[in-house]
């Protein structure tokens, strides 16, 4: 059903962005990590859309009807910044200690595009709900 | 008898418009769900050719016995076409979210209003049948 659709539409991009602000936050809060959780330095993650046909569309509709998702997640293989600081733990034998590869003007940039790209997806989904409201009251 | 299949004309075409109206809307989401995808072409189709094209579907002729063929055109798709964008992108993405939004605007409202037009004329045949408001 047409307008039923614009909501899947509207909704697949809205948690496509928001797990894109997700990896984002979790760049710019380990924007100083020396380690992950493979005991390797921090690398900042990106996520990798892809489309995606909506399953509810009529089938006629399908190719006309796409919605979006997260493909996978990308690690950057950006140097990773390195300090010297040779009283640290991790420092190795040169004194340096390897800190995470992000950087914090690119994801804050990022940051803007993808909030931008939520805000119009909730509007595009509010849009909807008052063409479907007028599509109720057809014949009122 | 004839009143009645005109005024059903009318409303079916009407409706034909509305579902137009809202494939394109689908369209245009689609474009704007993927502002961000690399490689995604923005669509569209062309509103004004679309409208023509049922208009002569209302015309076809009807096929009455198993033997007859429908005339062209008679399957009710729309042409949709990919859009070139007034500047390339490096992913080879074509949508300019700006004009996808306007154009999602527009739609948004001829489809308010198309809905209107159909109440109005549900409202005037309610009119006729009851002889009053």
């Amino acid at each position: 059903m047409g307008m039923f659709t614009l909501f899947d539409i509207a909704g697949s991009a809205m948690g496509a962005q928001s797990q894109r602000l997700n990896a984002i936050a979790s760049n710019l809060a380990n924007v100083d990590s020396s380690t992950s959780v493979d005991g390797k330095p921090y690398r900042a993650r990106q996520v990798v859309f892809q489309v995606q046909p909506m399953t509810s569309a009529a089938p006629a509709q399908r190719e006309a009807a796409v919605g979006v998702k997260v493909a996978s997640v990308v690690e950057s293989d950006a140097p990773q910044r390195k300090v010297y600081q040779p009283g640290h733990p991790l420092a190795d034998a040169s004194g340096m200690v390897s800190y995470s590869n992000v950087d914090p003007v690119e994801e804050m940039t990022n940051m803007i595009a993808a909030s931008r790209a939520y805000q119009f997806n909730a509007e595009m989904m509010n849009t909807s709900r008052v063409l479907l409201q007028k599509t109720l009251e057809i014949g009122r | 008898m004839f009143l009645a299949s005109q005024i059903n004309q009318q409303i079916d075409h009407q409706g034909a418009l509305l579902k137009l109206r809202a494939e394109r809307q689908q369209l245009l989401a689609s474009n704007i769900a993927n502002a961000d995808t690399p490689g995604y072409k923005a669509r569209d189709f062309d509103f004004a050719a679309a409208v023509g094209a049922a208009a002569s579907r209302r015309l076809a002729l009807a096929a009455t016995q198993t033997g007859h063929i429908g005339a062209a055109g008679a399957a009710g798709r729309v042409d949709v076409q990919y859009r070139i964008p007034s500047q390339d992108a490096i992913d080879g993405n074509t949508v300019e979210v700006d004009r996808e939004i306007s154009r999602f605007t527009e739609n948004a409202l001829s489809y308010q209003a198309r809905a209107q037009f159909l109440n109005d004329s549900i409202r005037e045949l309610r009119l006729a049948i009851n002889g009053q408001g």
